[in-house]
């Protein structure tokens, strides 16, 4: 694994090659993911909204785009990591939706039975195998899904999604050093929202970028729009590309913006009203239909079938959802340790 | 069988499971050969089974068990090496936010098959950051099993069974045992012994001594002090905190209606409390006094010889708490 660079990208630079441009399938597929995520992303919030649904719930909205991305150059074996602000990557990896919203309303019929909810959604089957509620928690362990793969001369990528504030944790400098010394197959995307909690980026950090912190570690990096999912299908197809060929790790440093703060229904002083303004005006997910249309040719009718589609499912996964049990507690004690066999 | 010392038989447990199991592998600080860690623990290891399954680590504890439970979490079994249970407080978010819960929080899905080693205990002067026991921390983390052996044998055929546990087990090393436990018959190969099953080191009869690690031998030299007497003591070495072998434990004191726990750690909230807590629920109307806990002191380890000396439980100080509760 100690072979450098196969792509002749000097480590600490820019990582991006030429590659081909996404097909139309890629590019439908995108579309699908996003759509996805938004309808269910509005079901969350307009039930929170009206009593429906009790949760403490982090929106992805906004930040889909680099999530479509991954959703479509991550193959089924590799893995995720992500956080509490998860939804949009769950959906992208594959989690069927039905047992999604199950495990987000505490269901039994959930990913985990209801023992997790969307702070700690894990899908072994889909790739999705650890969701944190520690912010930079979950780098570290991705270097530990990396070095199985490395163990193993698989051709598996692990990614990390993570926000701008985990940057500043020692786990962050932790995890990308190892990873850069071991030269391990994992991919650190900053799903950069500019605010860590309430606190903007500028007041946590004095270098202007998180891509730069690549640097410091000796690995690839490269900032991208995070609102263009074109431009994420370049940069994550390129870091897996290297992670594949044993060129090691990339950080991606993803610029985006979160609608809705960081937990629905807070305050929203901390952020300039027009700066979110201006935010959700660039609405990232009408800009790609939009885009998919004039540029690549995709007929609306295509993308109307598609929102059909994603509605009924949507609406499906929530009527199973709530017509699904709580646990009734007498699973309270069941999982801590593995059941003794005698 | 063969003779060996306490670091040996670590030694040859984590030989026989890189032998045998190809998901076994070892990651921490400085383990590769020509030194095979601090305390020459995993020496010869690198260079039979390669620097690719024994691996160094830069000094970066989080990363360290952050890599081995996501490496777990994918199928294998890491052994990872933290050097000195103080460090685990640089560690404590991988292990007790992470691999301690990612089995429930997961419904089952996932389980983490990880060790994770490291030496404890005061009584080298290596002041207050150096020296500590902080089992309680960890019996106090549902999802984590705990283990500390007293002798080779049983550190070999415990740490086999934590390896091949299918669940994060800390194994805890006292660094005193490195150096002066004495050698005994260790089995060749894979001989395990299982977790969650106590050790009596001693037969008796008058009273139950209860403890684990170093402090088995410190019960029993007290025992030695009080040979003249007509004090028969129990020796009672719990070998894992998680599982516990709370049947041994209560059918002893039932018994001999008298017990002492003695362990290192401080003892305020320490497993000595929780353990005469479960003393005294089942068996209080049997007990001819309430149980005594002879510990470490409620402040952090010094330095300085006298004032360690002080803070550690001795065969003196336990010998005098049996003869007062026997009198």
């Amino acid at each position: 694994m100690d072979d450098g660079d196969a792509d002749g990208v000097n480590p600490g630079k820019v990582a991006v090659k030429q590659m081909a441009e996404p097909s139309v399938d890629d590019l439908t597929t995108m579309y699908e993911i996003q759509a996805r995520i938004v309808a269910t992303d509005e079901q969350f919030r307009q039930r929170i909204g009206r009593g429906q649904a009790t949760l403490i719930y982090y929106s992805p909205r906004g930040q889909e785009s680099i999530s479509a991305a991954l959703g479509v150059c991550l193959r089924p074996q590799d893995y995720l990591v992500t956080t509490y602000r998860g939804l949009h990557d769950q959906i992208a990896k594959g989690i069927p939706l039905r047992e999604l919203v199950a495990e987000y309303l505490g269901r039994t019929t959930g990913t985990c039975g209801g023992k997790g909810g969307p702070m700690h959604v894990t899908h072994a089957a889909s790739g999705v195998m650890v969701t944190t509620g520690i912010v930079g928690g979950g780098l570290p362990i991705a270097n530990g899904l990396g070095l199985a793969a490395v163990l193993d001369d698989s051709e598996q990528v692990t990614a990390v999604c993570f926000g701008d504030g985990a940057t500043n944790t020692g786990a962050f400098h932790e995890a990308m050093n190892l990873a850069a010394v071991w030269d391990l197959p994992v991919l650190f995307v900053c799903q950069n929202n500019q605010y860590g909690e309430h606190t903007p980026i500028a007041r946590s950090m004095r270098v202007p970028t998180v891509a730069e912190r690549a640097a410091a570690y000796g690995i690839a990096s490269a900032r991208v729009d995070g609102n263009d999912a074109v431009a994420m299908w370049h940069a994550i197809g390129a870091a897996t590309d290297r992670a594949r060929e044993g060129g090691g790790p990339t950080l991606i440093d993803a610029l985006t913006y979160r609608f809705h703060g960081h937990i629905l229904g807070e305050d929203l002083a901390y952020q300039p009203a027009e700066e979110r303004a201006a935010a959700v005006s660039a609405d990232p997910f009408p800009a790609y239909r939009a885009r998919l249309i004039s540029q690549y040719g995709i007929t609306e009718t295509v993308l109307d079938d598609i929102d059909r589609r994603i509605a009924a499912e949507v609406d499906d996964a929530f009527r199973h959802a709530l017509a699904s049990p709580e646990p009734d507690g007498s699973s309270l004690y069941t999982d801590v340790v593995a059941e003794v066999t005698v | 069988m063969a003779v060996m010392g306490f670091a040996a038989a670590i030694n040859s447990a984590l030989d026989v499971a890189l032998g045998s199991d190809p998901d076994v592998f070892l990651l921490g600080e400085d383990i590769s050969d020509p030194g095979g860690g601090v305390y020459n623990i995993t020496k010869g290891l690198s260079t039979k089974y390669g620097e690719h399954r024994v691996r160094d680590t830069p000094i970066s504890e989080s990363a360290i068990i952050g890599a081995a439970t996501g490496a777990a979490l994918a199928g294998k079994r890491p052994v990872a090496e933290i050097m000195i249970m103080d460090f685990l407080g640089v560690c404590l978010d991988q292990l007790a936010n992470h691999a301690a819960k990612l089995r429930y929080m997961t419904g089952g899905q996932a389980h983490v098959p990880l060790v994770v080693r490291m030496s404890a205990g005061a009584g080298v002067q290596f002041g207050a950051q150096h020296s500590e026991l902080l089992e309680a921390w960890l019996v106090h983390t549902p999802g984590l099993k705990v283990v500390m052996p007293s002798t080779p044998a049983d550190a070999k055929g415990l740490l086999l069974s934590a390896i091949f546990d299918d669940d994060p087990v800390v194994f805890i090393e006292p660094t005193l045992l490195y150096f002066g436990a004495a050698k005994e018959e260790v089995p060749d190969g894979d001989v395990r012994v299982p977790l969650g099953r106590a050790h009596i080191a001693r037969e008796g009869s008058t009273i139950t001594l209860i403890s684990y690690g170093l402090h088995v031998h410190t019960c029993l030299a007290a025992v030695a002090q009080l040979s003249e007497s007509d004090i028969d003591a129990e020796v009672i070495d719990l070998r894992s905190l998680v599982p516990l072998d709370i049947d041994t434990v209560l059918a002893s004191v039932s018994k001999t209606r008298r017990a002492v726990v003695v362990h290192e750690a401080v003892g305020r909230a320490g497993f000595g409390a929780e353990l005469s807590s479960l003393i005294h629920e089942a068996l209080f109307d049997e007990l001819a006094g309430p149980v005594r806990r002879v510990t470490g002191a409620d402040t952090p380890v010094p330095y300085a010889k006298p004032l360690e000396t002080a803070f550690i439980p001795t065969a003196d100080t336990v010998a005098g708490a049996v003869r007062q509760m026997c009198s």
